[in-house]
Parts: structure tokens; C-alpha cells; sequence
């Protein structure tokens, strides 16, 4: 028999340096990350100095000290990921069905903004609706708007803003599986007297599941970790996790905290993920 | 199905009923104008405002000028970032996409034992939110006093651009079938040729989408970028340090470039593919 | 076990010198995944320069046993030869074997000429250009050199797919289901033109399939495949006329299999006892090992008359028409035996005898010597419920 020895051995060495690069600087960094969540400060040391004393008790102040934000955060995610479904599956499926010809460049127009820098966009909005900007002003003066209402600095600018930056991610594993419906498969549902709502429910959306869950997911987790909206688009009275990880680090330098702070995160992130998929009953999804 | 038999002369319908018509068979239609406005609402007000006279902060329009067209580098650091993003982009798309194209074939061509743990372990770096991706790896360099900045910066963003990879690439591998390949063997092509012209033609645009996808997400990140980049400043950082006190409009400028260029380069790739398909 | 196993003693054979020509010998090959066995010691010689079909329906083996031959899997055991050459462990790319394939599998990103190309480029030939051209004449598309395959149609790639196969004159051209992705008429052209081309080229093709028709159409021997054995082998004439198993029988067109015992001879033939009536058959027709055995007559040997009307040869009384078909050329009748069984009859519509009424009595005969005999423990069924289409064996 062949069976070949070295040519078992191919997989393991294609995969040795992705691998070796993984394991050191994302595994290697997340055990680390565990070691530094349960340490205290050194008595009499500086700033930053931090010894190992498996204080899990850092989790219980982290968690205790932050409810709102860890609250806020998966709020805000879980609507901006609503938001960004219900915006993006008539787009995915209008481009995957009634473009035609055009379909590829409508695609390109999804994945065109991404090439702007985030940030700038980001920021664009904050200006557009901004008390400086021109839309604001106006609909106040047409009476659309209380005098006192504002558009930025709001929750509402937050999530909008996160449901504008994750709409790609979303629109595009959502046009993937939904290009590859047979469109045979609605006909025939059409054929077998189900009526256009009909067929949507019972054909349409359990075929394109996969890129449900998939969208949902490359939106709901850097949604759930972002700070970048809130910071540019909100308030004090809008901060997210991640803004606190964030100061803890670089303002206080409280690492431990920040490593609890982290790690529960993805945790929390981890377990709703796994339930969902299973719920979803997608094991395919990478 | 019913059959409506009707009398043979073509039948008038009424004008509203045509309306009503025409609006349900364009509802899709004029959804994605909407869709796709709101989409570049932002972009269109970061181009027009690449054109605003505005000194310093970049806020109301005072005016329309080219002169920041004329001279991007104007505004202090700018381009000093900007030259820090397209570097670490050009390092993180080179790396990542030779080990996530490795790890591809890997796991795409190949069943060997650990192939699920393998997918675990490319799928965990996206399920991990950025910030804690970033302050892990930050954590990891304090403790072995590596000091954060350019070096840094780009592991980082071979980090998260590996599993993106690996899953573009994948994606092509197993589209191909697999019978091209015995073809080639049948025709006297060995593993090495085979995979030579053959397997890499057909996976090459694959993997150059997936290069693609990598710069421009280290391009455009900022929260991996802010935590292990220390004093250095990329394009992201610039604008997001500006924010606070008003962007100059040569960043505006610059985004908008790269919006173009990146269009290009997309118009140019479909271009030639259509002309080889051809 | 095989000589394939001693893997120690794998010997290269050279790329370029295709010398290895003559008959290709199964020997013993049994190919298992785990406990399934897709090929069971089988031992098979295809002669060099005939027209070889394996037919068979889906998961029989005949894939396996056509990539094995190929090279692109490697028999459990067992050993296969080409002339001389033992080439079990050769690589594919090392065989003097060239496939085409199942959906031809044309490389998407070469043009037609290059593709054709490929085989001779590796091989390191010098005049590709002249054995394109005169491999492309051949097969009638010289105008579509240029063309990338996705530009071609259903009929056009599975052209160009024999011609980057033959243009290596390979030893031996392997077909795997080459026409199944044709529509019928395409297919029927493409079978006479594949017949042409094996001709003119003078190559042996060993041709995988599980339509019979197609398989009778251009084979010069069929070997009949079920569960990873041979069940039959020969001429479509000797395979039809005189099968030997019931898998074959049914398979392979229409059969009446009749119960029946064997109720002592007569000189060279049998005397038969089907449900208390007695036909003759030859003796040299019969395959059965003891005195049970079903009498098999293909639908077109009976004749159907009418009750007192003069009849000759064997006999059977009592039918009853069930059904009739009235089908242009022929009648397709189902008749009721007194025993419960329906048979299938064809008549040809060239005696000016009106169709037989539903309901009416009839006597059915036919010529003693048409008659086979099969085991009488085989299944009666086997053969008749076989997925047509098959893909992924």
C-alpha cells in the first residue's frame, strides 16, 4: 500500500507556522490575560507593579463595578444586530435577486464605505447630525425636532452608529446564502400554492439561515466590544464595556481589573454564541 | 393553479392598479436606492468636505477650495500616519496571507486528525471581541518588556487577519473540484505541477480577495491598533486623536483617495476577470 | 493476497517512454473502505484495442475499479498489469492511461488548446502545436482553440475532454460516464462518434457506465458489475440472448423468469415443469445447478394467440390479457397466468392480427431454444430496482 507517510505529515507542516504564530500571540496572550485577571497590586509598589495572588475576587468588583456597561453593552449590540438584519436582508436580497447584471457592482457598492476609514465615517455622522451640522438646525426650525433634543450624545446615536458600521458584515454572508437558493426552489413553492409571504417564511429564510447566523454573528461580537461609537457618538452616559477596559488600561492602569473585565466579556460573549449557534442548528460556519 | 380564461381582447387596466403594480415589483428596487444612500451618506460628506476651506477644524463649510487636494501632507502627521498604515498593511496582508493560505490548503485538501480543533482555532480569533484581542497581546509584550509599536502592531494585525484569510481561501479550495486535479495527474502532471497549474491558478483569486480583505481591515482598525501601537500613530488613530478637536480636511482627502483607489483596484480586478473569461 | 501489497518493490515507470502497451490484467483486486468492500476479488483481462464497457448500477464498483486502473486509488489487494508491466502502485501521472472524465473536467482557466495541450506539455512532446491541431481536426472543433471551456457547450467540452485524453495515445482511455450529462440525442450522436474515434485511433477504451443501452451500442465486450463482482461477461449479443444470473437478465433489458423445476431431459434438451406445464429448453442454456430454475424468455420471443388457434413450440395456457399498450411498432401486453404472475410480451405490429381485447383468453408460445435457465435460489427481483442515475460512487 501507498499510504505514504510524508504525505500524512503535509497537513501538520502547512499548519506548523499559522499554528506557531497563533498559539503565541493569541493563545499564549489569552492564558496570560487569565493569569493577570486574578492578581493584586504589590503593597508599596508603583503604579502598574501587580503580583499573583489569585484574587478571583477581581471578578466579583469588576463585574459588580461595571453591571451598567456590561448591561449597555450587550443591549446595544443585540439592537444594532437587529437593526443591521432588518436594514440588510431586503438589500442582500433585492442585490441577490432583482439586480441582474448589475449585480456585481451593487456589491462592490456594499463594500465600497469600508474603504473610507471607519473612524471618518464614523465621525462624518456625528458632524452630519451634530448641533453644527445642517440637519439638526433644520428640523428644529421646521418643528420635527424639540428645540431641546439632540441627536448625538445620545444612546440612540450609539446603536445607529454601530448598526452603520456592521452593516457590511452583515449584508454580505446574507447575500452569500441567499445567491445560492436555487431560484427553482421558489418557483416551486409558488407552484405548490404558497402565496409570496408564504413561501419567504417557509423557503426563503430557512435557506438563507447559514448567512443569518453567520451575519448576526461577525455583527453581534465586535458590536458587543466596541468603544469606538460610543466614544465618538455618545456620552458619558452611554459608555460601553469597552470603554471601561479601555481607561482601565491606559488611564488607571488597573490591569488586572481590565483582564477581568476582558475575560468575562468573552466569556459572556462565548456561551451566548454557542447557545445561539445551537439553537440555530448551524454547526458549519467557518 | 387556476386557469382565468379571459375574452380575447387585451384587457385594460385601471391606472392606479398599474401604480400599485409597478410600485410592488419596484419595492426591492427602491429599498436598495435607500439602502445603498445610507450607505454613502457619510463617505459623500468626508469627499465634500475634502473640498471645504476650512483651516483648522473641518466642521462647517467655509468654502470650496482644491487646496487640500494640492497638498495632502498639509496638516501635521497626516501623512506620517498615513505611511504607518500602508506599511503595517503591506506587512500584515504579506504574512497573514501566506500562513492563512497554508493553514487553507491544510484544512481544505486534507483530512487528518485535529481538523475540527484546527477549525476551532481559526474560528475563536473572530470570536474574540477586539479589545480583548488587543489587551491580551499588549499584556503579553508588557510581561516579556517588549515595548509596544511598529513590530507589534503588525503581529497584531497578522493575528486577526489570519483566520480571514484561512476562511476566504477555504472557501475557494473547497468550490474547486476536485476531479480538475486527478485530471492533471491522468495527464502526466505530478503533485508538484499539478498544484502548480492547476490547484494555485485556480485558488489565486482566492487568495488575492483574501489579501485584499486583510489590508484593508489592518488599514482600517483602530482598537487592536490603539492598544499595541504605543506613541506610534496610524491613519485610524490620527483621525480618532483628532476627532476631539476637529479633523483637518487633508484627512478627509486621504479617505476619500483610498476610497477611489480601492474602487479601482475592485472595477480593475472584474474587469480582468471578465476579459479572461472571454 | 496480491502481488500489489509489496509495496517495497514499487518500480517507477519513466514519464516519457509509453511503451507499456498490450492487454490490461485484473488480477484478485478487492478495494475495501473499513468493512465495505467496493471491490471484491475480482480478476478481469480487457484485450488490447477492444471497446470494454463495465455496466452497472450505482456503488457496484465500477468506478473504483476504473480509477483504480487509473491510478487515482490504489487496490487493497491485488495487482494490475499493462502487457508486462505490473503498474498497481504507478502514480496516475506515471500510467500510460489517460480518463475522460465524469463532467469532463476541464481546466476553467486554460483555453481549449492549452488544455489539450496539457498532457503533451508534461510529457515534454515537441511538436504540441501540430498534435493539437490534428487531435482538434479530429474531433471537428479546430475553430475553438481560443475558447475557454465555460464557452462551450454540453456536447463541445465533452469533445474536447476525449481530445486532450487521446491526443497522448495513451495505452489504454479510460471513459467515465462520458455522456452523461448529454440530452438523449446528443448522446446517441456521441455514441456512434466515440465508436468512429476508437477506430480510427485504434485505442483501447474501457468504457464506464450504467445505461445498457449505451454500453450495448458501443461495447465489443460488456462485463455486467454488482456489489464489486462480475456477474457476466461477453458480447451484448451473448449477454442478452443467454444471461446467466437474474441480476444480469433483469438488468440488462426485460425478462420473464418463470419458476420452475427440472423434470428429466430429452437427447439435448430439458423438459420443464412450470406450474403443471411443460416446456422444453436446451440443456446447454441452462445455468442451474439443481433441479429448481427459473425458465427466463425476453418479452419479444413470446407469441400471443388466440385460444384454438394453431401454435408451435412451447406452450402456455390460461393467460388472461391484462393490459394492452398499443406503442406504434410493436403491442406491449401484460397477461395474467393461472399462478398469479403477470408476463410481458411483445409483439411486433407486422402480422395484420388485430391487438388482442383486455379480458381475453390467450395461449402463449415461443421457440424452445430462446428459453434460459437460471438458478432457481437466486433472487427473482435482482437487477430490476436499481437507481438509474447514480454520482458520487
Amino acid at each position: 500500500m501507498k499510504v505514504s507517510l510524508p504525505k500524512s505529515r503535509v497537513p501538520y507542516l502547512l499548519l506548523f507556522p499559522g499554528f506557531a504564530f497563533l498559539f503565541t500571540f493569541f493563545i499564549l496572550p489569552i492564558i496570560n490575560l487569565a493569569q493577570t485577571s486574578t492578581q493584586t497590586p504589590v503593597s508599596g509598589g508603583d503604579t502598574g507593579e501587580y503580583e499573583q495572588t489569585f484574587a478571583f475576587s477581581n471578578y466579583v468588583h469588576a463585574f459588580l463595578d461595571n453591571r451598567e456597561q456590561f448591561a449597555r453593552s450587550f443591549i446595544f449590540a443585540a439592537l444594532a444586530t437587529i437593526f443591521a438584519l432588518t436594514i440588510a436582508y431586503p438589500l442582500a436580497y433585492a442585490i441577490a435577486f432583482k439586480s441582474g447584471k448589475y449585480k456585481n457592482v451593487l456589491l462592490v457598492l456594499v463594500v465600497a464605505p469600508f474603504f473610507t476609514s471607519f473612524l471618518l465615517r464614523t465621525v462624518a455622522w456625528k458632524q452630519i447630525l451634530g448641533e453644527e451640522g445642517f440637519l439638526v438646525p433644520t428640523l428644529r426650525n421646521l418643528h420635527l425636532l424639540g428645540q431641546q433634543t439632540t441627536v448625538t450624545s445620545t444612546a440612540f446615536a450609539v446603536v445607529a452608529g454601530m448598526t452603520y458600521n456592521f452593516l457590511p458584515f452583515m449584508t454580505l454572508p446574507l447575500y452569500a446564502s441567499l445567491e445560492r437558493i436555487d431560484p427553482r426552489t421558489i418557483e416551486a413553492a409558488g407552484d405548490l400554492y404558497a402565496n409570496g409571504i408564504t413561501t419567504f417564511r417557509k423557503v426563503t429564510v430557512p435557506l438563507s439561515l447559514p448567512g443569518v447566523v453567520a451575519g448576526t454573528l461577525l455583527t453581534f461580537i465586535p458590536a458587543a466590544g466596541d468603544y469606538v461609537n460610543a466614544a465618538i457618538l455618545g456620552s458619558p452616559n452611554t459608555k460601553m464595556i469597552g470603554n471601561v477596559i479601555e481607561s482601565r488600561y491606559f488611564k488607571i492602569v488597573d490591569y488586572p481589573t481590565a483582564a477581568a473585565l476582558s475575560f468575562t466579556l468573552m466569556a459572556a460573549i462565548l456561551i451566548l454564541v454557542t447557545l445561539y449557534i445551537r439553537k440555530a442548528g448551524t454547526e458549519e460556519l467557518v | 393553479m387556476s386557469v382565468k380564461i379571459k375574452d380575447a381582447s387585451v384587457p385594460v387596466i385601471p391606472f392606479k392598479a398599474r401604480l400599485s403594480r409597478w410600485f410592488g415589483r419596484n419595492l426591492l428596487r427602491i429599498y436598495m436606492v435607500f439602502g445603498f444612500t445610507y450607505l454613502f451618506i457619510p463617505v459623500a460628506y468626508t469627499f465634500a468636505f475634502s473640498f471645504n476651506d476650512s483651516g483648522k477644524s473641518n466642521l462647517v463649510w467655509k468654502g470650496f477650495t482644491f487646496r487640500n487636494w494640492q497638498n495632502p501632507c498639509g496638516a501635521p502627521e497626516v501623512c506620517t500616519a498615513l505611511g504607518n498604515s500602508i506599511k503595517i498593511g503591506f506587512l500584515a496582508t504579506l504574512f497573514s496571507t501566506i500562513l492563512g493560505t497554508l493553514i487553507a490548503f491544510a484544512i481544505g485538501r486534507y483530512k487528518f486528525k485535529g481538523r475540527s480543533t484546527s477549525n476551532l482555532l481559526i474560528f475563536l480569533p473572530m470570536a474574540t471581541p477586539e479589545i480583548v484581542l488587543g489587551a491580551s497581546l499588549l499584556s503579553l509584550f508588557l510581561v516579556f518588556k517588549i515595548n509596544p509599536g511598529f513590530w507589534p502592531t503588525v503581529i497584531a494585525h497578522v493575528m486577526f487577519c489570519i483566520s480571514f484569510v484561512v476562511v476566504t481561501v477555504k472557501a475557494r479550495i473547497a468550490s474547486l473540484d476536485p476531479r480538475l486535479e486527478q485530471a492533471a495527474m491522468d495527464l502526466y502532471a505530478n503533485e508538484i505541477e499539478t498544484f502548480r497549474r492547476v490547484t494555485l491558478p485556480l485558488v489565486a483569486p482566492g487568495i488575492a480577495g483574501a489579501a485584499l480583505l486583510a489590508f484593508s481591515l489592518s488599514f482600517d482598525d483602530f482598537i487592536i491598533t490603539n492598544f499595541n501601537s504605543g506613541t506610534l500613530i496610524t491613519f485610524p488613530k490620527f483621525v480618532y486623536v483628532s476627532a476631539a478637536r476637529g479633523i483637518p480636511a487633508q484627512a478627509n482627502v486621504i479617505g476619500s483617495a483610498m476610497f477611489f483607489l480601492a474602487l479601482a483596484i475592485v472595477v480593475a480586478g472584474q474587469l480582468v476577470n471578465r476579459k479572461k473569461s472571454r | 493476497m496480491g502481488k500489489g501489497v509489496s509495496a517495497g518493490t514499487r518500480q517507477l515507470v519513466s514519464i516519457e517512454p509509453i511503451e507499456a502497451r498490450g492487454d490490461l490484467r485484473l488480477t484478485r483486486i478487492t478495494k475495501s473502505y473499513g468493512d465495505f468492500k467496493a471491490v471484491d476479488d475480482l480478476t478481469l483481462t480487457i484485450p488490447k484495442g477492444s471497446f470494454f464497457a463495465l455496466l452497472g448500477p450505482s456503488g457496484c464498483g465500477k468506478t473504483t475499479t476504473l480509477r483504480m486502473v487509473a491510478g487515482l486509488e490504489e487496490p487493497t489487494v491485488g495487482s494490475i498489469h499493462l502487457g508486462e508491466t505490473d503498474i498497481t502502485t504507478t502514480r496516475a501521472y506515471q500510467r500510460p492511461i489517460n480518463t475522460v472524465f465524469q463532467n469532463y473536467a476541464l481546466f476553467p482557466h486554460l483555453t481549449i488548446f492549452e488544455n489539450i495541450a496539457f498532457g503533451l506539455r508534461r510529457r515534454g512532446i515537441k511538436d504540441v502545436n501540430e498534435q493539437v491541431a490534428k487531435v482538434l481536426s479530429l474531433v471537428e472543433l479546430p475553430h475553438l482553440a481560443d475558447r475557454k471551456p465555460t464557452q462551450l457547450s454540453g456536447g463541445q467540452q465533452q469533445r474536447i475532454a476525449l481530445a486532450r485524453a487521446i491526443v497522448n495515445r495513451p495505452a489504454l482511455l479510460l471513459l467515465d460516464e462520458p455522456l452523461g450529462a448529454l440530452d438523449l440525442k446528443l448522446r446517441r450522436q456521441m455514441q456512434i462518434e466515440l465508436k468512429w474515434i476508437q477506430r480510427e485511433v485504434g485505442l483501447t477504451f474501457v468504457h464506464v457506465t450504467h445505461d445498457q443501452e449505451e454500453a450495448m451500442t458501443m461495447a465489443d465486450t460488456i462485463a455486467v458489475m454488482s456489489e464489486g463482482k462480475i456477474e457476466q461477461m461477453g458480447s451484448p449479443a451473448d449477454l442478452y440472448d443467454n444471461p446467466q444470473t437474474t441480476f444480469v437478465a433483469n438488468f440488462l433489458g426485460q425478462s420473464n423468469l418463470i419458476k420452475g423445476r427440472i423434470d428429466g431431459g430429452d437427447g439435448d434438451n430439458l423438459v420443464v415443469d412450470l406450474f403443471g406445464q411443460k416446456i422444453a429448453m436446451p440443456k446447454s442454456r441452462s445455468h442451474a445447478i439443481d433441479n429448481s430454475l427459473y425458465a427466463g424468455i425476453r418479452p419479444e420471443k413470446f407469441r400471443i394467440s388466440r385460444v384454438g388457434s394453431p401454435v408451435r413450440g412451447n406452450t402456455l395456457t390460461g393467460g388472461r390479457v391484462e393490459d394492452v399498450s398499443y406503442i406504434g411498432v410493436s403491442t406491449q401486453y401484460v397477461v395474467a397466468m393461472p399462478w398469479g404472475q403477470e408476463l410481458m410480451i411483445f409483439e411486433q405490429n407486422d402480422d395484420g392480427v388485430p391487438p388482442f381485447d383486455k379480458d381475453e383468453e390467450v395461449v402463449i408460445s415461443w421457440e424452445p431454444g430462446f428459453t434460459f435457465g437460471l438458478r432457481g435460489d437466486e433472487d427473482i427481483e435482482a437487477g430490476t430496482e436499481v437507481e438509474p442515475e447514480e454520482q458520487a460512487e
